[in-house]
């Protein structure tokens, strides 16, 4: 499991600004949770331009991100 | 200057982004009663930007109003953008804006040197497009919002609506994309000062000298760009007209940070909104990057007007055009209606 980071509740642009500064450190893994479609779009774009494939699911309207490099 | 207010910072949702969905408003509009009026040649079942009324036969009066949320920090600007998006709607119509209301709500906290700001910026751009602010109405709120509600007119058979594309014109945008993508990056501070300088610019740009060249010319259809993007406004186009929008991605002007920027996710929520509500009507080839999908389908504060001309004039309105707009350019043409409304190449 990778560094948690909990974005539910928030709109455009703010997860990917959480992700973007959470990558700083470099893991190789991180999971992320939002609760709209913007959110799981825009992180996923983020994380694949930073070379790391998503994985999403959905369950109850939000989306669980798994990113991995 | 750390005393001024982040106005961006009071608005949950930025400019023409905080356009209620189409296909959501369609919805909320149905079954209800109107009156049957022989004058009212563009009404509200038209998906158009204004309405239209005759009132003889010299003389149409058109009616529309336009308002968001702050998508600039600086009230002066914010007051120009929000206007000149308003005044748009009557140059899509091809007609001259004459009067206008100040529609303004406002936090009751607000400072008296910003709210004079935003109304100086109302009036700057009113008396450019040549129209007078004649009052309005301004009540609190918990969010900013400012625009005006805009009177013009138009002689009854210059009207230009947005569904009478035809098979056989061409496709002219006379001002570049990105907008919606680098307001929102902009809040990540990843855009520089001077590219949001260009953008903001655009934004308060009339689209007066584009509708003062166009009106000379044989259009068959226009439509301005805004909350629904190039993609939904076509959409409303393809199928008010019967007949397919083709677009050729590369040839759409935009700003190119704003593509590093949809790369990242730097996107905001009514690009995807657009997406849905084109569905299942449009293709876009596989070339198209999904980087340059999510400009054409990114919401525009304030954007230029969509321009459908029979192609015999389309180069002449073209170099006019570019003499004083150098970023118009002929995006796609329009074919008779094939199996999806949109084909993106």
């Amino acid at each position: 499991m990778g560094k948690m980071i909990d974005a539910r509740g928030l709109s455009c642009p703010e997860p990917v600004i959480m992700i973007r500064k959470a990558m700083a450190s470099n893991d190789s893994e991180y999971e992320m949770i939002v609760d709209n479609n913007a959110s799981k779009e825009n992180v996923t774009r983020y994380a694949t331009h930073q070379g790391y494939t998503v994985d999403v699911t959905e369950k109850d309207n939000e989306y669980y991100l798994s990113i991995k490099k | 200057m750390e005393n001024e207010v982040k106005l961006t910072k009071l608005a949950s949702c930025a400019g023409c982004g905080a356009k209620v969905g189409a296909g959501t408003l369609a919805k909320m509009l149905e079954g209800f009663k109107t009156h049957e009026d022989s004058r009212l040649i563009v009404g509200y079942d038209k998906s158009d930007d204004a309405s239209v009324y005759v009132i003889d036969s010299e003389t149409a009066l058109i009616s529309t109003t336009d308002f968001f949320p702050p998508i600039v920090d600086d009230p002066y600007l914010f007051g120009q953008i929000a206007a000149a998006n308003a005044l748009s709607d009557v140059y899509a119509m091809g007609g001259e804006p004459k009067l206008a209301l100040n529609v303004f709500c406002l936090p009751e906290k607000m400072d008296k040197e910003t709210v004079h700001k935003i109304l100086k910026g109302g009036y700057y751009k009113a008396y450019e497009a040549g129209a007078i602010i004649t009052g309005g109405h301004t009540i609190n709120g918990a969010e900013p919002i400012y625009g005006l509600a805009v009177s013009g007119f138009v002689h009854p058979d210059k009207v230009l609506i947005n569904s009478n594309a035809k098979p056989g014109d061409v496709l002219i945008l006379t001002k570049k994309l990105g907008v919606g993508i680098l307001t929102t990056a902009k809040k990540a501070d990843l855009v520089s000062d001077e590219v949001m300088e260009l953008v903001y610019k655009q934004m308060a740009t009339l689209n007066k000298a584009a509708r003062d060249i166009m009106v000379k010319y044989p259009v068959n259809s226009c439509t301005d760009v805004t909350g629904f993007s190039l993609m939904g406004h076509s959409y409303e186009m393809s199928q008010g007209s019967n007949c397919t929008i083709h677009i050729e991605a590369n040839r759409v002007p935009f700003f190119e940070e704003a593509y590093e920027m949809a790369q990242m996710g730097f996107i905001p929520a009514g690009a995807y909104r657009n997406r849905e509500y084109v569905g299942e009507h449009i293709n876009i080839a596989s070339e198209v990057s999904l980087a340059m999908t999510d400009i054409l389908f990114d919401p525009q504060t304030s954007g230029g007007l969509l321009i459908s001309i029979p192609q015999e004039y389309s180069k002449a309105l073209l170099e006019e055009l570019k003499a004083v707009i150098p970023e118009a350019a002929i995006i796609g043409y329009v074919t008779d209606l094939e199996d999806k409304n949109l084909i993106v190449n």
